[in-house]
C-alpha cells in the first residue's frame, strides 16, 4: 500500500514561506489569491493486511515522527491496488 | 567538574564548545559520539549546533533517536544538567525535554549576527554568574530559530518564569525590532520547570574570548562549572 501524507503548518502558526509565495502569486498578476500555505508531501510504501491496519500505522508513524504536533497538521490518503480512499 | 558534548553526524559547534571546555574554562572535556549509550560520569551534558542528521525532516527530529539521546533523557529526568545551543535547543523540543518548537525565521533568511539577550533568571545553575536583567552580547547563527509555542504553553512558560533570555536592544528593551526571527515574546532561550533543561538558540561558545569579539558567553559556561563544582563538593 501507498500512503500519501500531507503535513502543513497549523494555521495558528506564522508560515513565511507562504506569505512569500502568495506574495510571488499576487506579483504575477493572481489577484484571486487571499492565502497560501507551504506544508510537505510524503509518500509513505508499506506492507498492512488490511487497510484499517494501514491507517493506523500511518497514523502512529504521523504522531511519532512524521508531524510535529507542535506546529503542524497531517492528513493522510492510503492507496491500495490503484484504488484511493480517504 | 566534567562536560560532554554530544557529536551527531552534521554537528558543527561541538569543537567549540570543546575548545572553550578544556582551553579557557579549564574543565574536563569529554566527547559523546551519538551512537553511545553512556555519559561517562558527565556532570553537564552540552547537544551543540549544527545540522545533526542534515536536519532532514525538520530540525532535531532525526537525532532525538540516537542511543545517546535516551540516556540524556534520564539523566534530565534525575536532575542532571542538559544545555541545548541552537540545534540542541531544536533537539531538546523534538525530544519533548523542552516545550514548543523552532521554525523558519520570519525573514526568510539565515541570520548570523549578533544579538543583545536580556537574563531574565539569574538564579540557575546556567546563569548564576549573571545579573538578572544584565544584558549579554552573544551571536546567532541560524536559519529555524524562530520559537513558537500555543498560546496555553506560553502564558505557562511566562508564569513560571521559564524564559531565560529574550532578544532585546543594547538597553535591554525587549522591542520587536531586537527580534532577529520572530520567535514569540522574543524569546531566545528557555528551561524546563525544574530549571535543570536550558535551551537557547544564541552561540556562547562563539563569544567566550576576547579574539573573538566578546567574552558574554563565558559567564555562562563559568555558571555551570561553579554549579557542578559545588554540588561536587557540597
Amino acid at each position: 500500500m501507498i500512503a500519501r501524507v500531507i503535513v502543513t503548518p497549523k494555521p495558528v502558526v506564522n508560515d513565511p514561506q507562504g506569505v512569500t509565495v502568495r506574495q510571488g502569486l499576487a506579483t504575477l498578476g493572481f489577484a484571486e489569491v487571499t492565502d497560501v500555505r507551504v506544508g510537505k508531501y510524503i509518500e509513505v510504501r508499506l506492507k498492512a493486511g488490511s487497510e484499517r491496519e494501514a491507517r493506523e500505522r500511518v497514523d502512529a508513524m504521523c504522531r511519532q515522527l512524521l508531524a510535529n504536533h507542535v506546529i503542524e497538521d497531517y492528513r493522510f490518503d492510503i492507496e491500495r491496488d490503484g484504488e484511493k480512499s480517504r | 567538574m566534567k562536560f560532554g558534548v554530544v557529536v551527531f553526524p552534521g554537528t558543527w559547534s561541538d569543537r567549540d564548545c570543546g575548545w572553550v571546555v578544556d582551553q579557557v574554562l579549564g574543565a574536563e572535556l569529554r566527547y559523546l559520539w551519538h551512537k553511545e549509550a553512556d555519559l561517562r560520569d558527565c556532570d553537564c551534558i552540552i547537544l551543540p549546533g549544527g545540522f545533526a542528521y542534515g536536519d532532514y525532516l525538520r530540525t532535531g527530529a532525526i537525532a532525538r533517536f540516537a542511543p545517546v539521546m535516551e540516556k540524556v533523557s534520564e539523566f534530565a529526568a534525575r536532575g542532571g544538567l542538559v544545555w541545548g545551543i541552537c540545534n540542541g535547543f531544536q533537539i531538546l523540543c523534538e525530544a519533548g525535554l523542552l516545550p514548543g518548537a523552532l521554525i523558519r525565521n520570519s525573514s526568510l533568511e539565515f541570520r548570523c549576527e549578533w544579538t543583545n539577550l536580556v537574563v531574565e533568571r539569574a538564579d540557575l545553575p546556567f546563569t548564576s554568574a549573571c545579573e538578572e536583567r544584565e544584558v549579554l552580547r552573544i551571536p546567532i547563527s541560524h536559519g529555524e530559530g524562530s520559537y513558537f509555542a500555543d498560546p496555553a504553553t506560553l502564558s505557562r512558560l511566562e508564569q513560571n518564569g521559564q524564559v531565560v533570555f529574550r532578544y532585546a536592544d543594547v538597553e535591554g528593551r525587549v522591542r520587536p525590532n531586537a527580534n532577529p526571527n520572530g520567535s514569540v515574546h522574543n524569546i531566545a532561550g528557555i528551561v524546563n520547570s525544574r530549571g535543570n533543561v536550558l535551551g537557547m538558540m544564541p552561540h556562547p561558545e562563539r563569544c567566550a574570548e576576547q579574539e573573538l569579539g566578546g567574552t558574554d558567553g563565558l559567564k555562562l559556561f563559568r555558571s555551570v562549572m561553579h554549579h557542578a563544582t559545588k554540588a561536587l563538593a557540597g
